[in-house]
């Protein structure tokens, strides 16, 4: 995901002067291209997370349109208030980009696990927040927010996520994307978890279940329609993330079918349990370790949906 | 106000920001009054005879830019806003007031001539730094002014921006330093010590001027002649007192919080600054 953003980042900033890259002393081997072929469109803030929003700011009311690009948590908590107070009141142009969202930096340790962003930056008024699903997702949002005015958090994986779209989707911010249509069970997945979704909604239609597949690249706003209609239409929703099951697209997702009147499918949010990683472990051994693999799901899922559904073996 | 003003026209235009202040907190019983006295000067130099703005285009693209990054004196930039004429002067009365746009810490939204919204501190310089960023590298000539306080220089957020202006060679990036000596709590000799300030700012690559911050002279001489040093951004630590022109006051903590009673003392308060 992070060679397709920055590859497309590249594009967009050949062909519009106004699209800038500020980095905090971070990007080796990723943004030396872009630092090389547009000087003038870039800024290294150094090791200096507060200065590095502001300063994009400040380019931004200047009119630039400014992506910062940091890993998980620098580029976002601990520059929080910047990002609040100066970005998303000022309705700045500001888009803040993390690499390694969830457990990418898995075996770096906890401060490089990024699992409370988007229930963070999601409760911030005029933001918007996206985490793609793949590199292709990840190509189309990029240029989504460039049209976007207004600010964003764009949580991306690191490199070598699978493709998962076959075809190039239709790409709207807000807006989700449905891979499989189906009217038993939905599962509504939201970055790198989109890949284990897919594969799980292979493994369950083999048992005869009609599965729905949303990509809910967009956290906020929220596609409140697609999901009141999985909840309408369908039997179950599970929500997929590589975040804490609270606040993220999970939270996201229970608010809406909360306040939803009448009868509707129940929820089961599947992602990081709300705690610190206490073992060492790269993203696959730690995903397994929260049951974020494909096995984890499916143990999740199937004791669920044997309740509601005759399954074939 | 043209640059064509006189010292004393911006006297005068230091007497009404002080006394529009007063009225102001007074009223609303808000605090700051000592932030905002000390201000006074600073502003009115300012908006007098340095920055290039243009009240009827706020949203001038080639318009000085100025930050009040220490948001807690706001009445007295509502007051310069007003006066600078980008607001009717009516609009003061809206000051912390219900249902009005004035808030208590600087705000931008619904307030046409203020940049930006302050009032955590730190904010205005890595903002302002940016800004300078982009004029210097389009090759513009409009520059930024932040205005902060000595106690938010304990911000690290700051040090961050004056380390990256340096190394840019911002020098169409000013800010001005209202030393008033107190903080919230106390004097910041006894809280966060600064000193040698002007020496950690010409240690860190800044050219640096101190100054009288109450003399309207030394103010234009030094902010109708930047930069201070070519290639470097400016830092201008203008020495003040907090609480300026209402003897008692002056140097004070206590009128970091207390807003003049209404009635006999802003009627005396009123009375000081006329005279002085």
């Amino acid at each position: 995901m992070r060679t397709a953003f920055i590859k497309a980042l590249n594009e967009l900033a050949e062909s519009d002067s106004r699209v800038c890259l500020v980095v905090g002393d971070l990007g080796y081997s990723v943004i030396e291209e872009f630092a090389n072929k547009h000087p003038d469109q870039f800024v290294n803030a150094g090791v200096a997370e507060q200065n590095m929003i502001g300063l994009a700011v400040g380019m931004a009311l200047s009119g630039k349109i400014v992506f910062t690009y940091s890993i998980g948590n620098f580029g976002t908590l601990r520059c929080l208030e910047q990002i609040r107070n100066d970005a998303c009141y000022h309705r700045a142009n500001v888009k803040v980009v993390a690499v390694g969202g969830g457990l990418a930096y898995g075996n770096l340790g906890v401060t490089h696990h990024a699992s409370e962003d988007v229930a963070i930056l999601r409760a911030l008024p005029n933001m918007t927040v996206v985490a793609p699903g793949d590199p292709i997702e990840a190509r189309l949002a990029t240029r989504a927010v460039v049209a976007l005015d207004g600010p964003c958090y764009l949580r991306l994986g690191k490199a070598g996520e699978p493709v998962v779209h076959t075809t190039e989707p239709a790409f709207e911010l807000g807006r989700a994307i449905e891979l499989r249509p189906g009217s038993d069970v939905t599962l509504i997945a939201s970055g790198g978890m989109l890949a284990t979704a897919d594969q799980v909604a292979g493994q369950l239609a083999g048992k005869g279940l009609s599965v729905r597949l949303l990509s809910m690249h967009t956290i906020k706003p929220l596609d409140r329609d697609a999901v009141v209609r999985a909840a309408t239409e369908t039997r179950f929703v599970f929500t997929l993330e590589e975040h804490s099951i609270e606040g993220g697209l999970g939270g996201a997702v229970a608010e809406v079918l909360a306040e939803l009147e009448g009868e509707h499918a129940p929820l089961k949010r599947i992602g990081l349990r709300p705690e610190f990683n206490r073992v060492v472990g790269d993203q696959r051994y730690l995903k397994s370790l929260h049951g974020l693999d494909e096995e984890g799901v499916m143990k999740t899922i199937q004791p669920i949906i044997s309740r509601s559904f005759r399954l074939v073996g | 106000m043209a640059r064509s003003a006189s010292d004393d026209d911006l006297r005068a235009l230091a007497r009404r920001l002080r006394s529009h202040s007063l009225r102001m907190i007074s009223e609303a019983k808000t605090s700051h009054i000592g932030s905002c006295l000390s201000l006074a000067d600073i502003l009115a130099v300012l908006y007098g005879s340095v920055l290039r703005v243009d009240p009827k285009r706020p949203d001038w693209a080639d318009r000085d830019r100025l930050i009040v990054s220490k948001g807690h004196a706001a009445a007295v930039t509502y007051a310069a806003v007003a006066e600078a004429g980008f607001m009717p002067l009516e609009r003061l009365g809206e000051y912390a007031r219900n249902g009005g746009q004035l808030y208590g810490h600087v705000t931008h939204a619904g307030v046409p001539g203020v940049e930006m919204s302050n009032g955590s501190l730190g904010h205005g310089l890595p903002v302002g730094t940016g800004m300078a960023l982009t004029a210097k590298r389009e090759r513009r000539d409009w520059r930024v002014f932040v205005l902060m306080s000595d106690g938010e220089c304990d911000e690290g957020s700051n040090w961050e921006a004056i380390l990256f202006a340096a190394h840019h060679g911002l020098d169409n990036l000013v800010i001005v330093i209202d030393y008033n000596k107190i903080q919230s709590l106390d004097f910041v000799d006894k809280t966060i010590r600064l000193e040698p300030l002007a020496d950690k700012f010409r240690a860190f690559g800044w050219g640096v001027r101190e100054l009288d911050g109450h003399d309207v002279a030394a103010l234009r001489g030094t902010l109708e002649s930047l930069p201070i040093e070519a290639g470097k951004p400016n830092a201008i630590i203008a020495h003040t007192i907090k609480g300026k022109g209402v003897s008692w006051m002056e140097g004070k903590v206590l009128w970091h919080y207390r807003p003049p009673a209404e009635g006999e003392e802003l009627a005396r308060a009123l009375a000081e600054v006329e005279a002085s």
